[in-house]
């Protein structure tokens, strides 16, 4: 198959982060596109986790929110909200958190909250839903998020959601149990923290993407790693299954509903 | 419990300045009943609800709300909620007051408002800022092992609102599928009103089912089609399309009064509701 998007190769990118049996933790949106990626190419016996309490699910079609019938519909058992966050990501059973976000710092903090002040905000985001506690419990998380200077910033307007804190180890020194963010997948390549500083770092980059560009996308003087690996470019199948999957996707979402009678 | 019509359950149990919650994760969210609440017009509610969605778009668009507490407040898959955001942004129709917490910490509070416990407790809200910005998000330390826990004030409501399948002629009240924190919410409640698609002479026994009993239920009213353009698991999907199309909807005052006013103000009740958009379809 011959071409593909950057939108695509960040999917692909982040789906191969995930292996097969982990127990991972969905955000909607680009997370989700991952991981069922991830469960229709190499890791077919991946558990996944939406927050409406779906555990083990396995949608044909991508869900537009969290909580549609189709998650149920697949799942191997649906549990109350308050025990998927008590008694699974509150009590260390979840192997990776996969989040979104409208900002991030160059140690992983989250924003998804407010841009500006928060009594008075220029954009009112939709706020923290369970991304807190899966950023502070999951053994790991991995962030997915669209580099731009206004994305990827120096200062967040507002800390959502924690990765490394201030780094070093001011995270440890939290009663997080979690260890926080492993990689960043930005549209250009990954982000991994240093083992010492916490600090994010350009470790990866894809097919047709810079060292420059990077630098550019990132609002803070990006670090490179001593050996930045070139991604390998989208195999065939990969490209397929997740091209079926958006096309069974868009077409189940602009289907007319019957309207109860 | 009484069997009444919706109308007569927002009449009787819905006052002005109450603090109530529509729950309902995604999943059985009582759209019919907030129509209702926008239909005679109570004003100043404390709306309680982890994820506004549209149902609270609408309340808040309409002037119905004061305050809101909630932990997303989004239009999910699709972006954001512009009568939610225009009241916080610009106070249009009038001033929100916003009491933010998180999915798990909403939760907490729920479980220990159905428990009639003070406060929820959780280890949450860790290196979040939202702590600073609402006072209301508080520490205790363990007692046993010192450790920091998060607090969270226990929510109980004045009137909790749930759209679930099935009732009994008792009153007893069946939900499946995503049940989000529906059961904590319902319990929590000083009155707990449901509208279901179903009322049934006995449900089908099913151990381990979620089931709230009729003691715990003030009124039940039977309003078929109630979640829509949420979903019923059983009886009809979430129609996605309509979500998306809410954006555009919703995203101007003047469309989204056109659209208020012509689709749930002129109709009498959700089944006019309902035959005003396939009319419009």
């Amino acid at each position: 198959m011959s071409g593909w998007t950057r939108d695509e190769m960040m999917t692909v990118a982040a789906a191969r982060l995930l292996w097969d049996r982990c127990v991972c933790f969905v955000g909607i949106g680009l997370p989700s596109a991952a991981c069922n990626l991830a469960r229709l190419t190499h890791a077919p016996e991946i558990v996944l986790i939406y927050e409406s309490g779906t555990i083990g699910t396995r949608p044909d079609v991508l869900p537009l929110s969290i909580g549609d019938g189709e998650l149920a519909d697949t799942a191997a058992c649906v549990v109350p909200l308050p025990e998927i966050f008590s008694y699974y990501l509150q009590a260390g059973r979840v192997d990776v958190g996969f989040l979104g976000a409208a900002q991030i710092d160059r140690y992983g903090n989250l924003n998804s909250t407010v841009i500006g002040p928060y009594a008075h905000p220029k954009t009112r985001l939709p706020g923290a839903g369970g991304a807190p506690e899966i950023a502070a419990h999951a053994l790991q998380t991995f962030v997915m998020l669209k580099a731009t200077p206004r994305s990827c910033v120096a200062k967040l307007d507002f800390r959502t959601s924690v990765g490394y804190l201030d780094g070093g180890g001011s995270r440890g020194r939290t009663t997080a149990r979690g260890g926080g963010p492993r990689a960043v997948i930005t549209d250009f390549g990954i982000l991994t923290p240093d083992e010492e500083t916490r600090e994010l770092r350009l470790t990866a980059v894809f097919p047709g993407a810079s060292v420059i560009e990077a630098q550019a996308a990132v609002g803070w003087p990006l670090r490179l790693a001593a050996d930045i690996e070139p991604l390998p470019e989208p195999t065939a199948g990969e490209l397929q299954a997740l091209r079926e999957l958006h096309t069974r996707t868009n077409a189940a979402h602009s289907r007319a509903v019957h309207l109860p009678a | 419990m009484a069997l009444a019509s919706l109308r007569e359950l927002i009449e009787r149990h819905v006052r002005d300045g109450d603090r109530v919650a529509l729950e309902g994760f995604t999943h059985l969210i009582p759209f019919a009943a907030g129509h209702e609440i926008i239909r005679q017009q109570r004003r100043n509610l404390h709306l309680v609800r982890m994820t506004p969605d549209i149902v609270y778009d609408q309340l808040i668009g309409m002037d119905c709300a004061r305050k809101l507490t909630f932990s997303w407040g989004g239009n999910p898959g699709v972006g954001s909620l512009h009568r939610l955001r225009d009241a916080i942004e610009h106070g249009w129709p009038g001033p929100l007051e916003i009491d933010e917490h998180t999915h798990a910490g909403m939760a907490a509070a729920y479980c220990a408002g159905a428990a009639r416990l003070p406060f929820g407790v959780l280890r949450g809200y860790i290196g979040t800022d939202l702590p600073s910005v609402n006072p209301r998000i508080r520490s205790v330390q363990c007692p046993f092992t010192g450790e920091q826990l998060a607090a969270v004030p226990a929510i109980n409501p004045d009137v909790t609102i749930l759209h679930a399948q099935q009732a009994d002629r008792a009153g007893n009240v069946s939900l499946t599928g995503i049940i989000g924190a529906q059961r904590e919410a319902g319990l929590a409640a000083k009155k707990l009103l449901v509208t279901v698609e179903e009322i049934v002479d006995a449900l089908p026994p099913a151990m381990n089912a979620i089931v709230l009993p009729h003691w715990v239920v003030t009124a039940v009213a039977h309003c078929p089609g109630g979640a829509y353009p949420a979903y019923a698991h059983g009886y009809y999907a979430r129609d996605n399309a309509f979500y998306q199309a809410w954006d555009g909807i919703s995203r101007e005052r003047e469309s989204f009064r056109t659209w208020m006013d012509r689709h749930v103000l002129g109709s009498r009740d959700h089944r006019g509701f309902l035959d005003s958009l396939r009319a419009a379809a």
